[in-house]
């Protein structure tokens, strides 16, 4: 275990000293979401239904937005190799650099939610609900998320493909958060439904992500 | 965690009794290579490379720019695969792949600029030293006592490389050199038999270099392996030269 408590040790540390991922996503995440009551008109009724959507979107958007450096400044500087050579196997390794970098890009978007929320007059148990679902689903954006990272890694100015190859993918989690958290304010599905759905996605992503991710950066190097 | 040794230890007690029992009788790794080739984008870098390097011997690995030197290092760290030919270690640990026996240091040192020369150390320490994992053979403690990716460890690999001034910096402070240095620190924290060094003396100062040599003595004492790619005299003497692209 020591092995990849170090590795998720120094990711955290390095995301926190460098300062760009959580800041700059929620400023971004904050951004959108502000853009969208612009776009529509001041409609408390339209915002008030939507709103779960729009923070999803913001979310998911906000979460693509550091997702290019996960693995690329390890390429830059030769880490990968050692990475790659370490007895440490590589499908765990890109588990917890996933995991690191979703305490630090991910979360903030969670914890921000609440904030958000009163932007977009929602109730506070649609607030609850969204955040519960994107603390659920967010884990799963950026499992996904290594994939495209790990396959854009080898690429020059890969992290302009990163989004064209990871939004596509990313559809059945957006699906189901948002139908979670709207089936928990309105229904007529009970939230339980699309939640375990939402779940049982996250899950997945958790297993196929860092073992697609390890075979295209294998593939990648070579 | 150990998920890949839990797999071998499945299906591989009866060669791993068999390496214990070598290692136990004083047995000496050998690294050979056969015939290896190596093909990066339809171009053939190198092809027919054959050596055989023992316990405590140095293979310095020469030629013109381009001849494919830093090639055959990647190709044995495991980071390339050959297009051609057998790479075989004897008397090593049969659990572990020639990559996870070997330490390489490549013209990219591994440090980041935001983290301390100590906190770079010890992160790769703990990275590549985990229990269990392949360590000296035989084991010895010739790389001193604690050398198991322990905060000692990473003291005495400092006070190797002369960084101990050094250790509470931000690796962005460091210059070229320093960052070479560092580098190596981290193969003298983690004991591990093969050494793949390409063109270790660069940007180093001669006293570094004059510690580098007597690092690599050391190590070749202990009964381990270097292979370093090279433009010059690198401080071992007796070594065999192995010449690409010739």
């Amino acid at each position: 275990m020591s092995a990849l408590a170090a590795l998720l040790v120094r990711d955290v540390r390095l995301a926190v000293r460098l300062g760009g991922g959580a800041p700059m996503g929620v400023l971004f995440f904050l951004i959108v979401v502000t853009l969208v009551p612009f776009a529509l008109g001041p409609d408390m009724a339209l915002l008030r239904r939507i709103g779960p959507a729009i923070l999803w979107l913001g979310a998911l958007l906000a979460s693509l937005l550091a997702l290019d450096r996960l693995f690329a400044a390890d390429y830059e500087d030769g880490s990968l190799d050692l990475i790659l050579m370490s007895t440490v196997p590589l499908e765990l390794a890109v588990g917890a650099k996933a995991l690191a970098h979703w305490l630090t890009t991910g979360l903030p978007l969670v914890i921000a939610v609440p904030v958000l929320a009163l932007f977009l007059d929602l109730e506070p148990l649609a607030m609850g609900a969204v955040a519960l679902t994107l603390l659920v689903g967010t884990p799963a954006l950026t499992f996904i998320g290594a994939v495209g990272a790990a396959l854009a890694v080898t690429l020059r100015r890969g992290g302009l493909i990163l989004p064209i190859l990871i939004l596509p993918l990313t559809v059945p989690v957006l699906i189901f958060g948002v139908s979670a958290a709207n089936a928990a304010v309105v229904g007529p599905v009970p939230f339980g439904t699309p939640f375990t759905i939402l779940c049982g996605l996250s899950l997945i992503s958790f297993i196929i992500g860092p073992f697609a991710a390890a075979a295209a950066l294998r593939h990648g190097l070579d | 965690m150990r998920l890949k040794n839990v797999v071998r230890r499945a299906f591989l007690p009866p060669f791993q009794s068999l390496g214990r029992a070598l290692v136990r009788a004083g047995a000496v790794i050998r690294l050979y290579a056969t015939d290896l080739a190596c093909i990066r984008s339809g171009r053939e870098v190198f092809a027919g490379v054959n050596f055989t390097v023992a316990a405590g011997e140095a293979l310095l690995v020469v030629g013109r720019n381009g001849a494919g030197k830093s090639s055959l290092l990647r190709v044995l760290a495991g980071l390339i695969h050959p297009a051609a030919g057998k790479l075989v270690l004897e008397g090593g640990k049969p659990e572990f792949s020639i990559a996870e026996q070997a330490h390489y240091v490549g013209h990219q040192d591994a440090v980041r600029p935001a983290l301390t020369v100590v906190e770079n150390l010890a992160f790769w320490a703990r990275y590549l030293a985990s229990p269990g994992g392949p360590g000296m053979v035989p084991e010895t403690s010739a790389a001193g006592p604690g050398a198991d990716g322990t905060s000692t460890a990473t003291e005495a690999a400092l006070e190797a490389l002369a960084l101990t001034h050094l250790a509470s910096l931000p690796a962005a402070y460091l210059s070229a050199g320093q960052k070479r240095r560092l580098a190596l620190a981290r193969i003298v924290a983690v004991p591990r038999p093969i050494w793949l060094l390409d063109e270790p003396t660069s940007a180093l100062d001669t006293a570094t270099q004059q510690r580098l040599a007597e690092l690599m003595r050391r190590h070749l004492t202990a009964g381990g392996i270097i292979l370093a790619a090279t433009h010059g005299p690198i401080g071992l003497d007796g070594a065999q030269e192995l010449r690409l692209g010739a």
